[in-house]
């Protein structure tokens, strides 16, 4: 390998590459904001539902825990998008997007993790936790909200900063449907200049700073709402 | 059953009758925990639950206000039968029955002053500001207004339970029900949690409790209740059960506790 070359390949390349954050960002965002939102409300119906419903929690979880992100990308952007946006009143809204698909994927598969995390998150919390806001008069949802979720969503942090690692890397995935992320980019710029191995090594590098800073925020964020004295020992 | 109903739907019950009970059953596992247990209480008055470890003391007080819900039987407060099927009715019903619990059950991410604020804002609707002032003087009335600030990792045990009697009666409940307050505390702490108690029948409010400090609770009770196997087996007040003479199983069972605890004052069990 001719460093030279390979290093003004990359210096070439850099900007482009780099362009793909973008994407990449949005993607993850997108796809950690929608596993949240769904995630919470399947894990607390997991919980609490009745038993259909917890039943039928049970399967999606399977469903999008057992299909390969790869083979849902076409499932979803080949099938089930391209045919929603031929639908009356659906055509021109962008569905048959890659990008929609790819945060649709992502996002559906990580709320079913996400529930997981949550709902071994809730479990954990002391049977009394929930006794005590029903004795005041609570209802259910009220005691869900009030003093559930914001004890198991703190318990939750460590595993989610673990789940947006492993979805950031799920992300490049997407190129395969043609969302011009950082891998995408990799694969043409590689295959212009023939230096595969400097341009795997870029890619390699900015996924792995785009892990380090998310993590890090995340345990910022750990830290931030951190309670004097509660830890997962202390709260026993 | 339909003796039962007739029987709760009866007006019988003297006027200042706050909670009755009528024939609760119970089977938890396929033990029956609860077997045809009934009570009544009226206002200001003190009923202890006594009994040995099993007999369905904690059982029955967490019926009473369907924390458990209890297979059969009747629940009324004032007279007014609860139906537990509704929602709305039951919540309304819990916020005028305070809780107590063994091991406090204070909400571990919240401080001592939002655990007592938290249901007043979300349940009595208060405002934050009419909310924070409740919370401060009930707080106060167990003497813990300088802990407002800590959360329940770093209070005492007894200072636990103490804030916990605080959020119960920041709710103005009409009856308390206290399921073995002390029983969780190193026994340096339980005296605090006591004083706080004894405040409370001094001040004229209903409880039912069930706890094994038989001494204590003699000084406070006007009945006791000693429940084995899921029924209540002898009631009376606490003269008649610990009083001179009394072959009773209550006093059976508080000499065994004081000999088990090396508590052996002679008198401890005779009043």
């Amino acid at each position: 390998m001719d460093f030279a070359v390979a290093f003004n390949a990359v210096h070439d390349a850099l900007p482009y590459m780099l362009g793909g954050v973008v994407w990449t960002v949005g993607l993850i965002v997108g796809a950690m904001l929608l596993g949240l939102a769904l995630g919470v409300p399947l894990s607390v119906l997991q919980v609490y539902g009745p038993k259909p419903v917890r039943r039928a929690v049970s399967i999606y979880v399977w469903l999008f825990r057992g299909i390969p992100i790869l083979v849902q990308m076409y499932i979803f952007y080949f099938g089930i998008l391209s045919w929603l946006s031929t639908l009356p009143g659906l055509t021109g809204l962008g569905l048959d997007g890659p990008f929609v698909a790819a945060v649709l994927v992502l996002g559906l598969t990580s709320s079913a993790y996400q529930s997981q995390i949550f709902r071994g998150a809730i479990q954990s919390l002391p049977p009394g936790q929930l006794k005590a806001a029903r004795a005041l008069g609570m209802t259910d949802a009220q005691a869900i909200r009030t003093i559930i979720l914001p004890q198991a969503l703190r318990l939750s942090i460590p595993a989610w900063s673990n789940e947006y690692s492993i979805l950031l890397k799920d992300s490049a995935l997407a190129f395969t449907i043609g969302v011009v992320e950082i891998m995408a980019r990799m694969r043409s710029i590689a295959s212009t200049t023939h230096e595969p191995v400097s341009m795997a090594f870029v890619a390699g590098i900015i996924f792995f700073a785009l892990t380090w800073v998310g993590v890090k925020a995340l345990n910022m964020l750990e830290n931030r709402v951190r309670i004097a004295g509660y830890t997962r020992q202390g709260a026993a | 059953m339909s003796d039962a109903m007739t029987a709760a739907s009866g007006s019988a019950v003297p006027a200042d009758t706050i909670l009755e009970a009528r024939n609760l059953f119970k089977t938890l596992g396929g033990n029956r925990v609860l077997d045809s247990v009934s009570l009544d209480i009226g206002r200001g008055r003190v009923k202890v639950l006594i009994g040995p470890s099993g007999a369905g003391k904690s059982t029955l007080l967490q019926c009473l206000n369907f924390l458990m819900p209890p297979d059969s039987g009747h629940i009324l407060l004032e007279g007014r039968e609860v139906d537990k099927k509704s929602k709305k009715e039951l919540c309304a019903f819990r916020q005028q029955v305070g809780m107590i619990f063994q091991d406090f059950n204070l909400f571990d991410h919240l401080s001592a002053l939002e655990n007592v604020r938290v249901a007043l804002m979300k349940v009595k609707g208060l405002s934050k500001l009419e909310a924070t002032e409740r919370a401060v003087a009930e707080l106060a009335r167990v003497g813990l207004k300088d802990k407002a600030a800590l959360y329940p990792a770093n209070l005492s045990g007894g200072q636990k339970q103490r804030v916990a009697i605080a959020r119960a009666l920041a709710m103005d409940p009409k009856v308390m029900l206290l399921d073995e307050p002390t029983s969780a505390l190193d026994p340096e702490l339980i005296g605090e949690v006591l004083a706080v108690i004894r405040d409370l029948a001094q001040g004229g409010m209903t409880m039912i409790m069930a706890t094994h400090q038989i001494s204590f609770s003699a000084s406070l009770a006007d009945e006791f209740l000693f429940m084995d196997k899921g029924r209540v087996v002898e009631h009376g007040s606490p003269a008649e059960l610990l009083g001179r003479g009394s072959s009773s199983r209550t006093q059976a069972f508080c000499s065994k506790i004081s000999e088990l605890t090396g508590d052996n004052e002679a008198g401890e069990c005779r009043l």
